[in-house]
């Protein structure tokens, strides 16, 4: 014990302030004798995971490798320092396609990922018509992988094919990288699982203009460091997840002269700032990289609580945790609850699906809702609902990010890493902002909304994370 | 619609059941308009309706929806589109229209309050709200480790008062709360007094020199009394749990709670109370209080050993303070024919255990019997009878109904947490016991261990009062009440012998 260190945390050196849990009794005690005493609105823990709870948490290696774990994801410093192919930056051969979400094959795959499979298949050349590359794929023609294990993220369906421009993202503070591809915009879109004739159209001419274009000016510009402009964003309204109209214009500000500067045909660039100026989503893409940057820095410390990923398929819901390697826990992805574009309606929609809760995992999205009000109006509440579901990630989180604040908390840092003991101790779920892909291929968004993760791929983590725990030399 | 006007104009058509309205210039929030869209849909006389800004895309769904838009209508246009049930009453669309006109009006609603927090899940959460530095976990013992585990990853000193919590469970608890320099005071821990507040079961004592460590409750309770009562008041009470000086756990929170001890300031001398502990322990745990500055003074309550009050003597005259006279509230007592027992009925499982040790050595095995109902046996779904008084005195009435009983010895602990006047129950129950059995010319003797403070919440002299009035011999000092019983069991016609 260092001598510099106050005995008992210097309990004995000033009056106490006081948590209580339990009896009633003993708090109203406190409170006769005017301490201050904040009371535990405590609730047992599931009687099966209790034993593991209590193994992980006895676990004496625990508390140090989630310090290093998390202290990681958050001194992470993401630059987005290119735009480039994903044949070229991820070595992806043609008939390869990643996926958002946990591993998949074509026969559980959900309309919407079945018709950004079908809409990649085409974009590639890799079969004339709809139907035929459904044929292929339904005889496996294709490989398919996840985004996360290619350090790559993708947003709802989350396809990425070798011709798809990715944007480059490198961590100035522990050396990784991640990729995400260009966001299309709204509407009918590959990643909502569309594949028509305008979906495959906007995407090869993202591939010829915006993708080059976006390369020359970032080339030119230097690397942007994303967590500034996230946090500047973040206080300007966005949450990063469902609201990017903030970071999006923050970005268009940062790269205007270069874009004009590059040696493009003037039409083009016009294309390009239209492209942007109509796609209030265009930054989440490069906030997610940011996030699979910062969260991946945070794998594989032998003993760490921290969840590292949060990503669903459109079928099953997975998350990975820094303590148990690259395994996936997975349970069935949930339908959100939202609101529905026109007629659309909960019927139309389909499960959870996407990367794009690797916002969430890195202290953004739905655990900065109280950064972006609006957002939570999505589900019929009100601003103090939005503060509520802020604050009630701070149980579940190790940490408070030290570089996004919120300004309505007072700039409380937002809840940064999700700890898989406490979800699981106090039943809370992670909150995560969300689009909502019709179920159908091809039909694309039908609506937003916040959706929670199943609560036993906590359970199933915190099972593996206690395994793992070695026993204590007798 | 008049209100379009203001703003640059309004173009609406209305035909067979179906309205389609664009607003130009006028900008909701998408959000705001799902929702808008929604409670329109909702409304039992709308088929289908949408309100949204004018963008390509929701154009498209519009016409989709087979809404005729006006080809002019562009994203800076709210368009609303709205078409009645079949069967619907023409009005159906005015009704739908004052809708829209509602919603999109609908005010904010006030603002809760920045710190309207719902009450924090986890004691770390809790924790960070007031910059806590010890939580108080009173919850289910075999629950109790993750708690515990929390707070000290928040850096917090933990006191478990629950009992139950498996030994191994402890040892881990409190190797971790060591390599943080923290303390777990507990399992199964009463009593602490932090800088003069009660944590648990504690007394209300005046600020002092003394620091208590204690495996104990109410025998911490029984220390801090009698140094209040001989003005001298206590620095803190570090309460270890009843286990802690056992073989399994040697003494780890004795030992942080002595080293503690040792570095404040305000501590001039360490009283350490605990049953007797396992001797390997009381080895490791005398060769740490010889090395420390602040001297230390033992009190281990068993046969050959000081008891409390001596030790507490001991202390007094190690600070080179007077040794008062123990407050005591003596009543008359009646004769106790020989040959009849002595039954000891208490709250307190040390004070039990010291009445015990002094009957025993005075009058042998004899059929004296000594309960504590706060033996886990007496509270297993029931609160702790320093706040449940019920089963003692269900005991009471029935031994008084039994004539072998010659002398009821009982406890009455005061302090914060426990019941807020335990002689309003207790008083009249030892009068009717008395009365019962003669009264003060009768058979029945009754002697009353009161361990409180004159500070404390209860106010022990009117506890005192009470208790005598209604014909029980009242001591502060426990070891006094067991003596003076034996006297009277031994048929000495004085209420209270002299010391």
């Amino acid at each position: 014990m260092s001598e510099a260190r106050p005995r008992l945390g210097g309990l004995l050196t000033r009056e106490p302030r006081v948590v209580a849990a339990g009896v009633g009794v003993l708090a109203e005690a406190l409170a006769q004798q005017a301490v201050p005493v904040e009371t535990v609105d405590w609730r047992p823990p599931p009687e099966e995971s209790l034993a593991a709870l209590n193994t992980v948490l006895g676990d004496p290696r625990r508390a140090a490798a989630n310090e290093r774990a998390v202290g990681r994801m958050l001194s992470a410093r993401p630059h987005l320092v290119d735009v480039r192919p994903a044949s070229e930056v991820l070595g992806l051969e043609p008939g390869a396609f990643l996926h958002a979400g946990p591993p998949l094959e074509w026969e559980r795959a959900s309309g919407p990922m079945r018709g950004a499979l079908m809409g990649a298949m085409l974009l590639e050349g890799l079969a004339e018509t709809p139907e035929e590359a459904e044929r292929a794929l339904a005889r496996g023609a294709a490989v398919l992988e996840p985004c996360h294990h290619h350090r790559t993220v993708g947003p709802m369906a989350g396809v990425v094919s070798p011709s798809m421009w990715m944007l480059v993202v490198e961590d100035a503070e522990h050396g990784g990288s991640a990729y995400c591809s260009l966001n299309e915009g709204l509407g009918k879109v590959l990643r909502y699982g569309a594949y028509g004739p305008e979906v495959l159209e906007r995407l090869r001419w993202m591939g010829a203009v915006l993708g080059p274009l976006l390369r020359d000016a970032v080339r030119r510009h230097g690397p942007i460091d994303l967590i500034g402009l996230i946090a500047q964003a973040l206080q300007m309204g966005d949450e990063l997840h469902n609201r990017n109209r903030a970071a999006t214009s923050l970005l268009v500000r940062e790269l205007g002269a270069d874009l004009v500067a590059a040696d493009a045909p003037r039409e083009q660039v016009a294309e390009v700032f239209r492209f942007i100026a109509g796609n209030d989503h265009f930054f989440l893409n490069a906030a997610m990289a940011a996030a699979k940057a910062a969260a991946d820095a945070a794998r594989g410390v032998p003993g760490s609580t921290l969840v590292v990923a949060m990503a669903r398929n459109g079928t099953d819901f997975g998350i990975q945790v820094s303590g148990t390697g690259d395994r996936w826990f997975t349970g069935p992805a949930q339908v959100p609850d939202g609101l529905y574009l026109g007629s659309y309606g909960p019927q139309d929609a389909n499960p959870d699906i996407g990367d794009s809760a690797i916002t969430e995992t890195a202290g953004m999205g739905g655990f900065a809702l109280a950064a972006a009000p609006a957002i939570v109006r999505f589900v019929g509440g009100e601003v103090p609902d939005a503060l509520a579901a802020t604050r009630r990630m701070y149980e579940i989180c190790l940490a408070e990010h030290p570089v996004l604040q919120i300004p309505l908390l007072s700039f409380r840092g937002t809840p940064a890493g999700v700890d898989v003991t406490r979800v699981v101790r106090t039943g809370v779920l992670p909150v995560i902002d969300t689009g909502i892909a019709g179920r159908e291929p091809g039909v694309g968004q039908v609506g937003a909304g916040l959706v929670s993760p199943p609560a036993e791929v906590f359970a199933d983590a915190l099972r593996a994370l206690a395994d793992a725990v070695r026993p204590e030399p007798a | 619609m008049t209100e379009g006007g203001a703003i640059g104009g309004t173009t609406m058509g209305t035909t067979d059941g179906v309205w389609v309205e664009v607003r130009r210039g006028v900008y909701h929030d998408s959000v705001t308009l799902m929702r808008v869209s929604r409670a329109l849909a909702e409304r039992p006389d709308v088929a289908e309706a949408m309100a949204a800004m004018g963008t390509d895309l929701n154009l498209e769904m519009l016409r989709r929806m087979g809404f005729d838009v006006p080809a002019d209508a562009g994203p800076g246009d709210l368009v609303v589109a709205v078409r009645a049930a079949d069967g619907a009453p023409a009005q159906a669309l005015d009704g739908a229209r004052r809708a829209l006109e509602e919603l999109l009006r609908r005010p904010a609603t006030a603002a809760a309050p920045a710190d309207g927090e719902e009450p924090a899940r986890t004691t770390a959460a809790a924790a960070r709200r007031i910059g806590a530095d010890v939580a108080l976990l009173s919850i289910p013992g075999p629950q109790v480790f993750a708690e515990a585990m929390d707070a000290l990853d928040a850096g917090l000193n933990v006191m478990v008062f629950s009992d139950n919590v498996p030994v191994e469970q402890e040892i881990a608890l409190k190797d971790a709360a060591a390599r943080r320099g923290l303390i777990v005071m507990g399992p199964d821990c009463g009593t602490a007094v932090i800088g003069g507040v009660g944590l648990g079961f504690a007394n209300a004592v005046r600020p002092g020199p003394v620091g208590v460590v204690a495996a104990s409750g109410t025998g911490a309770q029984q220390v801090m009394c009698l140094l209040d009562a001989a003005d001298v008041g206590v620095s803190h009470v570090l309460g270890v749990g009843g286990r802690d000086l056992s073989l399994e756990v040697s003494g780890r929170s004795a030992l942080a709670a002595l080293a503690a001890l040792d570095d404040d300031p305000a501590t001039e001398l360490i009283i350490m109370v605990s049953k007797p502990p396992a001797p390997r322990v009381a080895g490791l745990i005398r060769e740490a209080a010889r090395r420390l500055d602040t001297p230390v003074v033992f009190a281990l309550p068993a046969p050959g050993e000081d008891d409390l009050t001596a030790a507490v003597e001991r202390a007094l005259a190690t600070l080179g303070r007077p040794v008062p006279r123990w407050p005591r509230w003596p009543a008359p007592q009646p004769t106790v024919p020989p040959g009849r027992e002595l039954r000891g009925l208490f709250v307190g499982g040390t004070l039990r255990d010291e009445a015990d040790a002094i009957v025993r050595a005075s009058l042998g095995d004899g059929g004296h019997t000594l309960v504590d109902f706060g033996d886990d046996a007496y509270t297993r779904g029931r609160p702790h009878p320093m706040i449940d008084p019920t089963l003692r005195l269900a005991a009471l009435a029935e031994h008084a109904a039994d004539p072998a009983c010659g002398v009821l010895l009982l406890d009455a602990v005061l302090g914060h947490g426990a019941e807020p006047d335990p002689a309003a129950a207790l008083a009249p129950a030892i009068a009717a016991a008395r009365e019962r059995r003669g009264g003060p010319d009768g058979d029945l003797a009754v002697v009353v261990s009161l361990c409180g403070t004159a500070g404390d919440p209860q106010d022990r002299d009117r506890q005192a009062a009470a208790l005598r009035e209604a014909g029980a011999s009242v001591f502060a000092s426990n070891a006094e009440a067991a003596r003076c019983a034996v006297r009277l069991l031994r048929g000495s016609v004085e209420g209270v012998p002299d010391e």
